[in-house]
């Protein structure tokens, strides 16, 4: 099989504009994989499924990222003018002062795709599709016409992840039900606080255990056992 | 009343055969409880050998496993219960008949099990209907679903016909249906069933 960069030009020079990146991988496994424009997607999948020589026909599996909001501390060095006493004279001086800065990187929610040729026997290759936010933007265009394989994967990142996949024939929840407003895969989910009772609790259950109990005012002494 | 059983052995030499009303209505409840042929994860695979040739669970009157709730006795609760399945297997034990029994059989029918933390998993059938007998186990082997069923036939042998402890579709206070939970926006709608299932209180 080509390499991802060998893939990425042979994508460029049949997509004009495409705007596919490499993400590299840089764990032993090495397995690099292409980001692609949401806007020339579908152009771009349908071009590795139809290419003689690359004949991605089959699509293995679709699976949903989350990337939350990520805070980013870094330190400046920040030049500004200070009074100061200098020899017995008050003078105006430039100071060098570190000071640390914080920025909010907005985070996204990514589908990733796994081709395989049955052809050519030759993959996977892992191609990947970004939103802009987490938040109102979170459409990504659907590849379910190019491999039906997509179908129902597509709903469950939909249905887990909350990734609204455009052109879909059929986006509906595949596997909580229909009235369910969260998506459960997201880092930033919040479960229904169901632990009033857990005999054996430990860890995380404990936890949560006494979570529960300290909002509800059922606080047990030994903090296990569930108060009625 | 009880009948003296040294009494009942001396009558039984002579040919005569002496029992009580209860004695008999629950040897006929005991004898004949037919499971409902339903099964929700990997305990039901135990279920269905527990029903075959080598444990044999027609020996204690579970001869057939009935395709419909109208027909059958007792509900097998036989695997994980995800909270999409909760309304299902409600509404299906509230239109089996009187009388009916529930086994909870193995971790994740009883607690939830490896699941218990999952988003979509209920921690325990018990919250939402009364269960007779529950079976620890992941899964339970058939054993022990046997064992579970004759502690449920002694169950059914110990209770009386009237008075207190007595089955509840003899009670004509007590609660006939079970009401089936919604599927709300982020979790069943209640998330259990106050009057079946008070928090258990445990005792260190």
């Amino acid at each position: 099989m080509k390499t991802v960069e060998e893939i990425k030009a042979a994508i460029e020079a049949a997509v004009p504009g495409a705007g596919v990146e490499v993400v590299p991988n840089p764990s032993p496994s090495a397995q690099h994989s292409l980001r692609l424009a949401p806007a020339s997607a579908v152009a771009v999948a349908t071009f590795l499924r139809d290419d003689a020589e690359l004949a991605f026909d089959f699509l293995s599996n679709v699976s949903g990222v989350d990337w939350p909001d990520k805070e980013i501390v870094e330190k400046v060095k920040v030049t500004r003018q200070v009074a100061k006493v200098v020899d017995g004279v008050e003078q105006q001086v430039d100071e060098t002062v570190d000071e640390t800065r914080k920025r909010i990187e907005p985070g996204c929610v990514e589908a990733v795709y796994h081709l395989y040729s049955v052809a050519k026997k030759h993959g996977p290759l892992v191609i990947r599709m970004k939103t802009v936010n987490r938040t109102d933007q979170v459409d990504l265009p659907s590849l379910t016409p190019i491999w039906r394989a997509a179908e129902f994967q597509e709903r469950e990142v939909f249905d887990l992840y909350g990734i609204v996949f455009t052109g879909h024939p059929d986006l509906r929840r595949i596997l909580m039900w229909d009235g369910f407003k969260d998506h459960p895969m997201r880092k930033d989910y919040v479960e229904p606080d169901d632990f009033e009772y857990e005999p054996t609790p430990h860890d995380e259950v404990l936890a949560r255990a006494q979570a529960h109990q300290a909002a509800a005012g059922t606080a047990n002494p030994e903090g296990a056992g569930a108060g009625q | 009343m009880a009948v003296d059983e040294q009494l009942k052995i001396e009558l039984g030499k002579q040919g005569i055969f002496v029992t009580t009303i209860q004695e008999l209505y629950n040897w006929g409840r005991r004898s004949s409880v037919w499971p409902m042929q339903f099964g929700l994860a990997c305990c039901a695979i135990e279920m269905i050998a527990t029903t075959m040739a080598r444990y044999d669970l027609a020996r204690f009157g579970a001869e057939v496993f009935r395709p419909s709730p109208r027909q059958a006795d007792l509900m097998i609760v036989s695997g994980t219960v995800t909270k999409k399945m909760a309304p299902q297997v409600v509404r299906l034990y509230n239109q089996m008949a009187e009388p009916r029994y529930v086994i909870a059989m193995g971790a994740c029918a009883i607690s939830g099990g490896p699941f218990k933390q999952g988003y979509n998993v209920l921690k325990g059938i018990d919250r939402y209907i009364p269960v007779d007998v529950h079976i620890p186990g992941c899964p339970p082997r058939p054993e022990a679903l046997i064992q579970a069923f004759m502690t449920l036939q002694k169950k059914i042998d110990g209770q009386p016909l009237t008075g207190e402890g007595r089955p509840r579709y003899l009670d004509a206070q007590a609660q006939g249906e079970f009401p089936v939970p919604v599927e709300g926006e982020h979790d069943l709608e209640p998330a259990s069933n106050k009057g079946v299932w008070p928090v258990p209180i445990t005792i260190r």
